[in-house]
């Protein structure tokens, strides 16, 4: 039981270090996708190190709301990096929440991110919590969908059940979970603030969605929201890693396998990092009016993963 | 589940069919839907050579070559040379909205794969869960026959029910005999020329491809 203590601490202490990492390569993979000179792989930290250390300049009209969201937002982020099983499986954790629930996390950090955005008055940041909101609730339904046929599969809403079930039992190729995956991978560039839905790197009033919700923080607020977007991130990523190729996160008590599970991970993360990037590179973004579609495609693969579960797979 | 490997990956093409039909469905460019369709019998003709590898039924073989050399090489190569030609290569809005048109389709779905279902029942093939997909298959492309007001997104409609059709007789009953199927291969080829044709001559006539222009078509 300590060690699992441990190991659970160990394990989203790990998650919230390298979620800058992933970030950091991500954007180097990008720069060069695009034929820039790329920035370091640490730049994030940088970033975070430089925003720490100034002084932040609040609205005087800001209520206590603004101020409390971004300590709100990344506590949610790292409760949900605790949850997902990304080096070992089924830890102390874990049984805190369900898929469901954790839906329900990342749907409290985005109220609260909205409501911070409104909360000033700003015209930007009231379109920004629009937009953030017209995409999050088509994309909300598509992802319980994908989690609904992993559980049909595994016969439980608990991750470490769906990755026992998915990874540590003789192998099975589901042809439902392919559409998931590609479901997945969809909702989670939309909820990630990524092309085609969003531009990360833009302040043009006609595209932004996540950036125009924090145009009003700055300094240490601005920190912890832009870590706790690397977070989400890693969390995505994570997940879709539990969900779709889990072989290697180490199963209960086994400490042997933990170094290979790592190993396993970090590799992974990188090539869905650099995945990301290239996808970001050769796809245009999106019209805002597009973006319903976009989403409405992901929820209809999801539905049809569920069907082709019950036609091929029962 | 105690399919082989095989057979798995079988049922994992026969997904990939369905969501290319879906793909073709949202596809708004003719380009796009051509390669499409070439994508489609891609799948086709590999499913069918795994069945007739792990069912050792060798006529399956020839259906699947045929398949190769008509539906992935030919009639793409055709097409291509034909929308060059009559230089269509623009976005076509379909009649309805594409967010509709795919609720429609996973209403469709849904309908074939309890349609399939009694009738798989009776077939003794090891393949015969994939029918409910192959029937979908075939009313998808009905619907995108249906949504589309334009000349080569039909035919490419109708030649995708062929599809259909094959993958559906390849998982109730091993396929066609091998007489039959070089019959509709045939018939595939033969539709296909007169279709080309057919649309240069509609574009002759009514200087576009648009299929509306033909309802207006009245004696005074």
């Amino acid at each position: 039981m300590t060690t699992g203590i441990l190991l659970q601490i160990a394990q989203t202490l790990a998650a919230i270090l390298l979620a800058p990492l992933l970030m950091g390569w991500v954007n180097q993979c990008r720069a060069w996708l695009q034929g820039r000179s790329a920035p370091p792989i640490t730049q994030p930290y940088r970033t975070l190190r430089k925003l720490f250390h100034k002084d932040a300049v609040i609205a005087h009209n800001a209520s206590p709301l603004f101020r409390f969201a971004p300590y709100m937002i990344f506590a949610c982020m790292a409760l949900a990096a605790g949850i997902v099983p990304t080096i070992a499986n089924d830890l102390p954790f874990s049984p805190a929440a369900d898929v469901i629930a954790l839906v329900g996390i990342f749907a409290l950090a985005r109220v609260f991110l909205a409501l911070a955005a409104m909360d000033i008055g700003t015209s930007f940041g009231s379109l920004g919590a629009r937009r953030e909101m017209l995409v999050s609730f088509l994309a909300e339904p598509a992802l319980l969908m994908v989690f609904f046929t992993a559980s049909f599969i595994s016969q439980s809403t608990e991750l470490p059940i769906i990755v026992q079930a998915l990874a540590h039992k003789e192998f099975v190729i589901y042809p439902s979970m392919a559409f998931a995956a590609v479901a997945f991978w969809m909702i989670s560039v939309a909820e990630n603030a990524r092309i085609p839905v969003d531009n990360p790197t833009t302040h043009l009033e006609l595209t932004m969605i996540h950036e125009a919700m924090i145009l009003e923080y700055s300094a240490r607020h601005l920190a912890l929201i832009e870590w706790a977007v690397a977070l989400k991130l890693f969390t995505y990523s994570a997940l879709g890693i539990a969900l779709f190729l889990p072989w290697g996160i180490a199963p209960q008590g086994d400490p042997s396998a933990l170094p290979l599970a790592l190993l396993a991970m970090l590799l992974k993360m990188a090539i869905g990092g650099a995945a990301l990037s290239l996808m970001e590179a050769i796809s245009a973004k999106l019209r805002l009016f597009r973006a319903p579609e976009f989403l409405g495609t992901a929820f209809l693969l999801g539905v049809l993963g569920m069907l082709i579960h019950f036609l091929l797979e029962v | 589940m105690s399919l082989t490997y095989h057979l798995q990956i079988v049922n994992l093409l026969a997904a990939l069919l369905l969501l290319i039909s879906f793909a073709m469905l949202s596809q708004r460019r003719i380009v796009g839907l051509i390669t499409l369709f070439a994508w489609q019998g891609a799948a086709l003709t590999l499913s069918t050579g795994l069945i007739a590898w792990s069912t050792g039924q060798h006529h399956l073989y020839y259906s699947a070559g045929l398949t190769l050399l008509l539906k992935v090489i030919g009639i793409p190569w055709f097409f291509f040379r034909l929308v060059k030609k009559l230089d269509v290569d623009r976005d076509v809005e379909p009649m309805i909205n594409i967010p509709t048109t795919m609720l429609i389709g996973i209403v469709l779905v849904i309908f074939a794969f309890n349609l399939a279902l009694p009738i798989s029942q009776m077939s003794g093939t090891v393949m015969r869960s994939t029918l409910g997909i192959a029937m979908a298959c075939v009313l998808l492309a009905f619907l995108m026959m249906i949504t589309r007001s334009k000349a080569i997104p039909q035919i490419i409609g109708f030649l995708s029910i062929e599809n259909g059709l094959f993958f559906a007789a390849t998982s109730a009953t091993y396929g066609m005999p091998l007489v039959v199927e070089l019959g509709v291969a045939l018939d595939v080829m033969v539709a296909l020329f007169v279709l080309g044709i057919m649309s240069f001559q509609i574009r002759e006539s009514f200087d576009s491809m648009d299929l509306k222009h033909m309802e207006k078509l009245k004696e005074r």
